[in-house]
């Protein structure tokens, strides 16, 4: 087949579409859903600025096409702030200075949403590893490892 | 860049799967986790005019233990494997080698028989195998064949896969009592790919001396590089540091890697004789506790 149409779910809204089956899921989100807030960087799997959860896992939505999307749920950075209320990660990358320019901080944030939910109590340690597949130019990652630690403390996040 | 065009396959059960595959031929790329192959794509490097996506291919996955092997399904992810209690117990090697493949986000998606497939030349996942003699299971619509990890790995980037067969799934012995293991690599940053990277065994005997011994390595050659003489030596000395010193400098003299701009051939070699000794040195510490579960039948 050249298109399919797929049934997704995004933050948890449901969407039906036919989409080109070359198309990433990174595209897909951008383009047929207007959700740009999922960064394109390098487009092959090394920067981490696309990184968004698919049922409840980090993944590169740039390695992944739409059409194999049919059936899953989706969860991009857009699904993070309620209204104009930060979520205390993005509340704890503000506090604590983790961006500059911000093109990196979807991903990095997705990663952290992710990571956070399996260790909730994590080390500085842990948290650079974890962030090890996310690249930023500008912070040189110390307010990003801050923010994390900052965010596994607050006792919304652990809940 | 955005991949080039392609007709898009998803067949729902193996055999459908094969004859896709029967049919097409070299025409046809698979896709399994796609963290090699999509790169690829988007780089055009490839242009397949057929993808088939093995994600909706029942059967493909799974972990489990039959006849002393750890039997792994070729679909499964690499963070299941490197999560699994099972394959803790029963091959540790493995489990440690696993968190040094990449990062979360492509282990969360990228398979284990994907890995194994794609054949990198610096990929952790082909040493395992050669260290511990894996067998890799292959079918097509022809039948099955199973085959070693030197008949396998046959040159960069290249396997023995036919285009019409699939890489179905892994089997590596369980780990037998007394058996210590370790994998070992520098890379430039964490999860990149190895410069050189090292997978040893070493089973001693109740008074402690050395039985058998196993060490290949990633990142010196086309495919991985078993060092047999190396690991012969082993057998009948005691698990000391002189012993492992030795071994690094059969590795070292036994191996001529390329260089390139991130290591020369000399660094590299260098890198194999001494991540060798380390990986024995932290192998025969294991040699007590772990793996002792796993008894080989």
């Amino acid at each position: 087949m050249i298109e399919r149409t797929i049934r997704v779910t995004v933050n948890g809204r449901p969407y039906e579409k036919t989409v080109e089956v070359r198309r990433t899921l990174a595209d897909f989100l951008r383009d047929d859903l207007d959700l740009t807030g999922t960064h394109l960087g390098c487009e092959h799997g090394v920067c981490g600025a696309c990184t968004v959860v698919v049922d409840g896992a980090a993944v590169r939505s740039c390695l992944l096409f739409a059409a194999q999307m049919h059936g899953h749920a989706i969860e991009t950075v857009e699904g993070l702030a309620d209204g104009e209320t930060l979520n205390p990660l993005q509340e704890a990358f503000r506090e604590h200075h983790g961006l500059q320019c911000g093109f990196c901080t979807p991903g990095f944030l997705m990663t952290l949403t992710c990571f956070l939910r399996e260790c909730p109590n994590p080390s500085g340690a842990e948290v650079r590893e974890a962030i090890s597949g996310n690249l930023c130019r500008c912070t040189g990652y110390q307010n990003i490892v801050a923010a994390a630690l900052a965010a596994a403390r607050t006792p919304r996040q652990k809940s | 860049m955005k991949p080039p065009r392609f007709d898009y396959v998803l067949p729902r059960g193996l055999e459908e799967a094969l004859s896709v595959l029967a049919q097409h031929g070299e025409q046809a790329k698979v896709l399994a986790g796609g963290q090699s192959l999509v790169p690829l794509l988007n780089f055009r490097l490839v242009r397949p005019a057929y993808l088939v996506d093995l994600n909706d291919v029942a059967g493909l996955d799974g972990i489990r233990v039959a006849d002393g092997w750890l039997c792994i399904g070729a679909m499964t992810r690499q963070r299941a494997v490197e999560t699994s209690a099972l394959v803790r117990e029963r091959c540790p090697l493995l489990a440690e080698a696993m968190p040094q493949i990449g990062h979360t986000q492509i282990r969360n998606r990228g398979t284990i028989g994907g890995s194994l497939a794609h054949g990198d030349p610096a990929a952790e996942l082909p040493a395992v195998v050669a260290a511990l003699g894996g067998e890799l299971v292959l079918q097509s619509a022809r039948g099955r064949r199973v085959l070693t990890p030197e008949q396998f790995f046959v040159g960069y980037l290249t396997t023995a896969v036919a285009p019409d067969e699939l890489l179905v799934e892994v089997r590596l012995p369980v780990t037998p009592p007394r058996t210590g293991s370790a994998f070992l690599e520098v890379s430039r940053r964490h999860g990149d790919f190895a410069l050189v990277g090292v997978a040893v065994t070493l089973t001693v005997d109740e008074a402690g001396v050395c039985t058998a011994g196993a060490i290949a390595l990633t990142g010196v050659g086309p495919t991985p590089v078993v060092a047999r003489e190396a690991a012969r030596a082993l057998v009948g000395v005691r698990p000391v540091l002189a012993a492992f010193e030795e071994a690094g400098h059969r590795v070292a003299a036994g191996v001529t890697p390329d260089g390139d701009l991130h290591a020369s051939s000399e660094y590299r070699q260098h890198l194999a004789g001494v991540l060798t000794r380390r990986a024995l040195a932290r192998a025969a510490e294991h040699t007590g506790g772990r793996g002792a579960t796993g008894e080989r039948r």
